[in-house]
C-alpha cells in the first residue's frame, strides 16, 4: 500500500456555497504533499474532512486504508494534525501539553516519558519542557504543535498553513525539521500554504482554487507547464511590436517592462542583445516561479491579505483570556 | 480502560489550572462572601424571617444557600469553559483525537464537580463565624453534598455550552439561567409561601435540591434551645416548613438528576460537531 491519502471526487457544500466542489488526488507514502492556494480556495476544509472533523458532501477518502467517515477514530488514530491556529493549552507547560496528548491518544504509559523525550528533541525544545507554553514564542510554539502531533506516532502529519504568521528564519527552521521528519521519522506529510517559496519545498503540489485541483505534479514539472524561461527587457512599444514579429512570440508590456517567454533563457540573451544592439537598455532573465504558475493556471495572482484578520483576532483573544 | 484514561486527563487538566490560577479562585469566591457578608448581614439586621423557628436567624438561613451559590457559579464556570476551549483552540485538539467525546464530557464534568467541591472548602471553614458547629463527619458530608450538586450543573452547563459558538453564549447563560437558578432555589427567602408559578420553577430546579440538602447537614450543627429539650435547628425547621425533604431524599432526587444530566451532556457533546 503506497498510497497513504486517497480521495475520490471528495466535496464539501456549506448550504448553497461549495467550498470544496470535487477533488482527486493520492498521496504517497513518505512524500512531502502541498496543498497551494489562496485563501478561501477550499484547503482547510479539504483537510478538515480527512481528517473527520467535516463530513464531506460527497464523495469518499480513505486514509491509512481507513474510510473516514466509515472509521472516524482509526482515522483519527492515524493522522497527527498542526492547525492553522493555535490549539495548545497556554496555561500548561510544554512536557503537560504533551501527556495529556499522550494519554487521549492511548499512548501506553510505560512509553509516554520516551516519546515526549523523543519528539522534544526532534524539533528543539528539550530545555523548555517545563515552561509554561504561555512564555513561547510563535514559532516555539508551533514546534511544540510539530512535535505533539508526532507524539502517537502518526502515519500521516497534516500541517494547516504551518508558517503563517512566523518570521522567515523560524519559517526555515520549521522546513528544516518538516524534512528532517520525512528522512528519518519515515513520515509523510501533508501541508497547505499559500506561500509560493514554500512550496517549493514539497515534493509534489496540488494547485487549488475556487474547490477544484488545477494541476497536480512536482514543483519543477508545474514550472515546465509555463513554457521556459521569462525574458525581462525595457523598452519602448516599437521594441515590443519588432520583437514580436522577430521571434514569433507574445510580448506584454508589463510595468514599462516587455515580458516574454522563451525556452533556454540564458542562451538567449546574446542574441536578444546582438539583434536589438542599441534599442535595449536591459535585459533580464526570470525562472518561472510558482506565482507565474498559478497566473497560468487561474489567470490570477495569489492573494496575501491574512495576517492582519489573524493577528486581530489573536490580540482580541489575548483580551479575553487575561479576563479569565 | 481506554475511556478512563481520557476523562483522567480531562479532569487532570481542570484541577491543574484551577490550583495553579489563584486569581480565579479569588474571583469565583468574591460573590458569594459578598451575599453572605453584606446582603446576609443587611438583610439580617433590617427583616426577621417569617415562620422561622426560635433561635433561628437569617444568618442561619443563607449561610447554606451561599454554600450553593459558590457551588452554582464554579460549576457553570467550569462547563462553560468548554466555550474558551473552543474559542483558543484546545478543543479542536481534543476533537480532532480518537478519545470518546462522552469520556470527554464525563471529564469536564468530574473535573468541574472536584474545583467546585475544593472552592466549597473556604466558606465551609466559615461556618463557626455564621454561628454553626460543624463536626467531621459533617464537613465531609457537606463536601460530598457540593461535588454531587456540581455533577448536576456542570451536566446541565455542558450541555448548553457543547453547542455555543461565542462569547456572548456565556453572558446569555449567567443573566437567563444562573442567577434565575440561584433565586429559586430559595437560597436566600423561604418558598413555602411563594406564589404557585414560582412555586413550579422552584420544584423543577436542580438547585433546590442542593440547597435544601445542605439546608439538612448545616442546621443538624445549631443547636436551640426550647421547652422540652434542645432539639436541632434541622428538626425545628422542619417542624416549620423551611425544610422540604429529609437529606436521604435530597440526595436521591439530586442523584437521579445528576445522572439524567450527565448522560444528556455525554449525549449532546458527542452529537455536537
Amino acid at each position: 500500500m503506497n498510497d497513504v491519502v486517497v480521495v475520490e471526487g471528495l466535496g464539501k457544500d456549506f448550504g448553497a456555497f461549495t467550498a470544496v466542489d470535487s477533488v482527486d488526488f493520492t498521496v504517497r507514502r513518505q512524500e512531502i504533499f502541498g496543498f497551494l492556494g489562496p485563501n478561501g480556495a477550499g484547503k482547510t476544509t479539504t483537510i478538515n474532512m480527512l481528517a473527520t472533523l467535516l463530513k464531506p458532501t460527497r464523495g469518499r477518502a480513505e486514509l491509512a486504508g481507513h474510510d473516514v467517515v466509515r472509521r472516524p477514530n482509526a482515522v483519527r488514530q492515524a493522522i497527527g494534525m498542526v492547525f492553522q491556529d493555535a490549539s495548545l493549552d497556554d496555561r500548561l507547560t510544554a512536557d503537560e501539553n504533551l501527556q495529556f496528548h499522550a494519554m487521549i491518544y492511548n499512548v501506553p504509559a510505560a512509553l509516554r516519558r520516551e516519546r515526549t523525550d523523543q519528539v522534544l528533541g526532534i524539533v528543539g525544545l528539550t530545555e523548555r519542557r517545563k515552561s509554561l507554553v504561555r512564555t513561547f514564542s510563535g514559532g516555539m510554539k508551533r514546534r511544540l504543535e510539530i512535535a505533539r502531533g508526532l507524539l502517537h506516532h502518526p502515519t500521516v502529519l497534516f500541517l494547516d498553513e504551518p508558517t503563517v504568521g512566523l518570521d522567515p528564519q523560524t519559517r526555515n527552521a520549521i522546513w528544516g525539521h518538516v524534512r528532517r521528519l520525512r528522512d528519518e521519522v519515515g513520515i509523510t506529510v501533508f501541508m497547505t500554504t499559500h506561500y509560493m517559496e514554500e512550496a517549493e519545498n514539497c515534493d509534489r503540489i496540488a494547485v487549488i482554487d475556487h474547490g477544484k485541483i488545477q494541476a497536480l505534479d512536482t514543483p519543477a514539472a508545474l514550472k515546465r507547464l509555463i513554457g521556459g524561461d521569462k525574458i525581462i527587457v525595457t523598452g519602448d512599444e516599437a521594441l515590443r511590436q519588432d520583437m514580436a514579429a522577430k521571434y514569433g512570440v507574445s510580448v506584454q508590456p508589463v510595468d514599462g517592462e516587455l515580458h516574454f517567454m522563451v525556452d533556454h533563457g540564458a542562451e538567449f540573451v546574446p542574441r536578444l542583445a546582438a539583434d536589438f544592439a542599441g534599442r535595449i537598455r536591459a535585459i533580464g532573465v526570470k525562472q518561472p516561479s510558482l506565482d507565474d504558475v498559478f497566473l497560468h493556471l487561474t489567470g490570477r495572482a495569489i492573494r496575501e491579505e491574512e495576517g492582519k484578520g489573524i493577528d486581530r483576532m489573536r490580540q482580541i483573544g489575548k483580551l479575553w483570556r487575561g479576563r479569565r | 480502560m481506554e475511556a478512563l484514561r481520557v476523562t483522567y486527563a480531562i479532569w487532570l487538566r481542570e484541577v491543574k489550572l484551577f490550583v495553579r490560577e489563584p486569581t480565579r479562585l479569588v474571583g469565583m469566591i468574591g460573590q458569594p462572601l459578598l451575599y453572605l457578608l453584606i446582603v446576609g448581614q443587611g438583610i439580617a439586621s433590617g427583616l426577621t424571617l417569617k415562620g422561622a423557628p426560635a433561635g433561628m436567624g437569617y444568618m442561619h438561613f443563607i449561610y447554606p444557600g451561599i454554600i450553593g451559590m459558590s457551588v452554582l457559579f464554579t460549576s457553570m464556570f467550569a462547563a462553560v469553559s468548554i466555550i474558551w476551549d473552543r474559542e483558543f483552540g484546545f478543543l479542536k485538539e481534543v476533537l480532532v483525537s480518537p478519545a470518546p467525546r462522552w469520556a470527554v464530557a464525563m471529564g469536564k464534568i468530574l473535573g468541574g464537580a472536584t474545583v467546585a467541591m475544593m472552592q466549597s472548602v473556604i466558606l465551609i471553614a466559615l461556618a463557626p463565624f455564621v454561628g454553626v458547629a460543624l463536626s467531621v463527619p459533617m464537613v465531609l458530608e457537606l463536601l460530598l453534598l457540593c461535588f454531587l450538586i456540581s455533577c448536576a450543573i456542570t451536566s446541565l452547563g455542558v450541555s448548553i455550552a457543547a453547542r455555543m459558538r461565542s462569547m456572548q453564549g456565556f453572558q446569555m447563560i449567567m443573566n437567563f439561567l444562573v442567577m434565575p437558578m440561584y433565586f429559586l432555589s430559595g437560597a436566600m427567602f423561604p418558598t413555602k409561601d411563594i406564589p404557585a408559578w414560582m412555586q413550579v420553577l422552584t420544584t423543577a430546579d436542580p438547585l433546590t435540591y442542593g440547597v435544601d440538602a445542605l439546608r439538612n447537614v448545616v442546621w443538624s450543627g445549631v443547636w436551640i434551645a426550647a421547652p422540652g429539650g434542645d432539639p436541632s435547628l434541622a428538626e425545628a425547621a422542619r417542624t416549620s416548613g423551611l425544610l422540604r425533604l429529609d437529606l436521604s431524599a435530597d440526595v436521591a432526587v439530586l442523584a437521579a438528576i445528576a445522572v439524567l444530566l450527565a448522560a444528556t451532556a455525554a449525549f449532546v457533546f458527542s452529537t455536537a460537531d
